[in-house]
């Protein structure tokens, strides 16, 4: 009997001891060899933004089918949360919707940056104001409170209802800077999930919003044209259409190993024309102009 | 042949392995109490150095971190960090789905020790036992689809309200405090009942003048433990209030308490900015009140002991 209870506690000890291993080599972050024959094994954990979360986990899958000794693990937790991550090396990617020198206390220069899609987002309204334009000097007046009704603008009379994000997403980082000229919208209900500000609009009169274009699948949200630009793929690829960002994908100094492989093949064409279009990103490799971390626009020779 | 061991050695020996079972138990017992202890109180510590950054290390006013009420950090030029808004939120869902709740919970309880002993508690004691297992997120999903279009519709202003995040909090709360409280009321001694029946008193008159004031600290800490779980409460919470940074002016308003906020901008947020350690303060109030509430409870369940 006690002999068992030793052979217990040994086991036990076993299991501990394997366990602690395994975690210590998650924590690491990444790891990888690649075999005798060039073929790419290993894992990679990556994390950041929630918003680029499943475009990075499909091409995630499809990679690791390509190559069945990858494993990589893709988690979601916000772009802060990912940059501070790949900054302390605990991820091999982290994935942000914001350039890492708009963020505090992340040391930029030490990470390298890759834009691997870029994303259009335009305000969305309840389809019953009745509005499809909007100038841009209304939108400020619309999200900073000067206007509160719907019908100034030639709407219904509908009171005017903001829908935003918190004070430190991306996305509302985004709007705020290319569709409201930096202005400070007015207080609104603040809500955090794509899909539940859809829900909002859809359900609430008067709701104004703002949303990605992958978001714009029914009828149940109107998008709305900026200054008489229509919010299209096209557009933003040339250009004309104010409000995109890039998503980008950081490594600790330059990628190397698995984490290059797998950039690599993120912006590989198959990817970049197929994976990006279903999953509602426009492709990096087609956009015919690039921005800097000031927001300045202008054309890729 | 066995070996026989004189008396005296059988007798040290199965002491000696005795006691070594007696250690190995006690061993065991004491390391899952320290596991215990040390978590909380490194958390403690954790939370309170952190949360305590931001006075210190970012010079943020604590006086005005707990009494403004713009709250505006990300503004480069002037940030503003006030969170009384959404202190206020907190403790005006906490003390609403409290009032709400407290007179449901306590009289299901009545109800199913004094009124229906029997198929009373068959009945209601699933049905709260079933409210504890559902996940707050779809508290805050049913919340969301039903009770803020509800609201909208039929009541007035947006549905994203003091209003529906009280209701969903007090459902959340009310197997809380109708467990307790009916533990309270069936441990009460059987003397009490018969003594008052025996003077002439009506049931009623037993339930209302002798039983629940006998249970009272014992009612109260079922309550205070419910407004705990209320205040602690997020997720559902963040679904149905709005999250609006204003103070609210009326029940209809939507307003936003401190655990929605911390949820909103903790993932958006870089580990060591200022905006991450004001959010690091704002759980630190959160564990300081949980620490109110568990002193107040001690309080009334001494209380109890000494009559």
């Amino acid at each position: 009997m006690k002999n068992f209870k030793k052979f217990g506690l040994a086991i036990l000890t076993a299991i501990l001891m394997i366990f602690a291993a395994a975690c210590g080599s998650d924590s690491s972050g990444k790891e990888n060899e690649t075999g005798n024959n060039g073929e790419l094994s290993g894992s990679l954990v990556i994390s950041g933004s929630s918003a680029m979360q499943p475009l990075i986990a499909a091409a995630a899958e499809e990679f690791m089918a390509e190559n069945p000794k990858v494993d990589i693990q893709v988690n979601a937790g916000g772009s802060g949360t990912g940059l501070s991550q790949v900054a302390e090396g605990s991820v091999g990617i982290g994935n942000s919707d914001v350039f890492a020198e708009e963020k505090e206390g992340i040391p930029a220069d030490e990470l390298v940056d890759h834009k691997v899609a870029v994303v259009g987002m335009t305000a969305a309204v309840n389809p019953k104001v009745g509005i499809e334009d909007i100038t841009k000097e209304d939108l400020i007046k619309v999200f900073t409170g000067k206007i509160t009704n719907w019908k100034e603008l030639g709407g219904k009379d509908q009171k005017i209802v903001l829908v935003n994000r918190p004070d430190s997403s991306g996305t509302r980082a985004i709007f705020n800077k290319f569709a409201l000229d930096g202005a400070t919208p007015a207080e609104g209900i603040t809500e955090d999930s794509s899909n539940t500000v859809k829900k909002i609009i859809s359900e609430t009169d008067g709701a104004i919003g703002y949303l990605a274009f992958s978001y714009f699948t029914d009828d149940k949200v109107t998008p709305l044209a900026i200054d008489g630009v229509e919010p299209t793929e096209e557009n933003v690829q040339s250009g004309d259409f104010p409000v995109w960002a890039y998503q980008h994908s950081y490594t600790k100094g330059e990628a190397e190993g698995l984490a290059k492989a797998f950039l690599e093949y993120v912006m590989s064409d198959e990817i970049q024309t197929t994976l990006l279009k279903e999953q509602g990103y426009l492709p990096v490799t087609k956009m015919k102009v690039e921005r800097d971390v000031e927001g300045n626009q202008k054309d890729i020779k | 042949m066995e070996k026989v061991l004189p008396a005296k050695d059988r007798l040290l020996k199965s002491n000696k392995s005795g006691l070594n079972g007696e250690l190995r138990g006690k061993m065991l017992v004491i390391l899952c109490a320290i596991i215990m202890i040390s978590a909380t109180i490194s958390i403690t510590i954790f939370l309170g150095t952190k949360g305590m950054q931001s006075f210190t290390k970012n010079g943020i006013s604590l006086i005005e971190f707990l009494t403004s009420t713009k709250w505006n950090p990300t503004d480069k030029a002037s940030p503003m960090y006030g969170v009384l808004p959404f202190i206020f939120g907190s403790f005006a869902v906490t003390f609403l789905s409290a009032l709400v709740a407290a007179p449901l919970g306590i009289g299901g309880a009545i109800f199913m020790t004094e009124i229906a002993p029997s198929w009373g508690k068959k009945i209601l004691q699933p049905v709260v036992e079933l409210l504890v297992g559902i996940p707050s997120v779809v508290y805050g999903f049913i919340g969301l689809s039903v009770l803020v279009p509800f609201i909208r519709e039929n009541v007035g202003g947006l549905g994203f309200s003091l209003l529906a995040g009280t209701i969903v909090l007090s459902i959340m709360i009310l197997p809380t405090i109708t467990t307790i409280a009916t533990d309270a009321m069936s441990s009460l001694p059987n003397h009490l009942r018969e003594g008052s029946y025996a003077l002439g008193a009506t049931r009623w008159q037993t339930i209302r003048k002798v039983l629940v004031p006998a249970a009272m600290p014992s009612l109260l800490t079922a309550i205070i433990l419910g407004m705990a779980r209320a205040f602690g409460e997020a997720l559902a919470v963040q679904m149905v209030i709005g999250n609006v940074r204003d103070l609210p002016s009326s029940i209809l308003d939507a307003s936003a308490t401190l655990t929605t906020i911390i949820t909103l901008n903790m993932g958006h947020t870089t580990y060591g900015s200022v905006e991450n350690n004001t959010l690091w303060s704002m759980g630190l109030i959160l564990l300081i009140m949980s620490f109110a509430f568990i002193l107040l409870i001690r309080y009334l369940s001494s209380r109890r002991k000494l009559r």
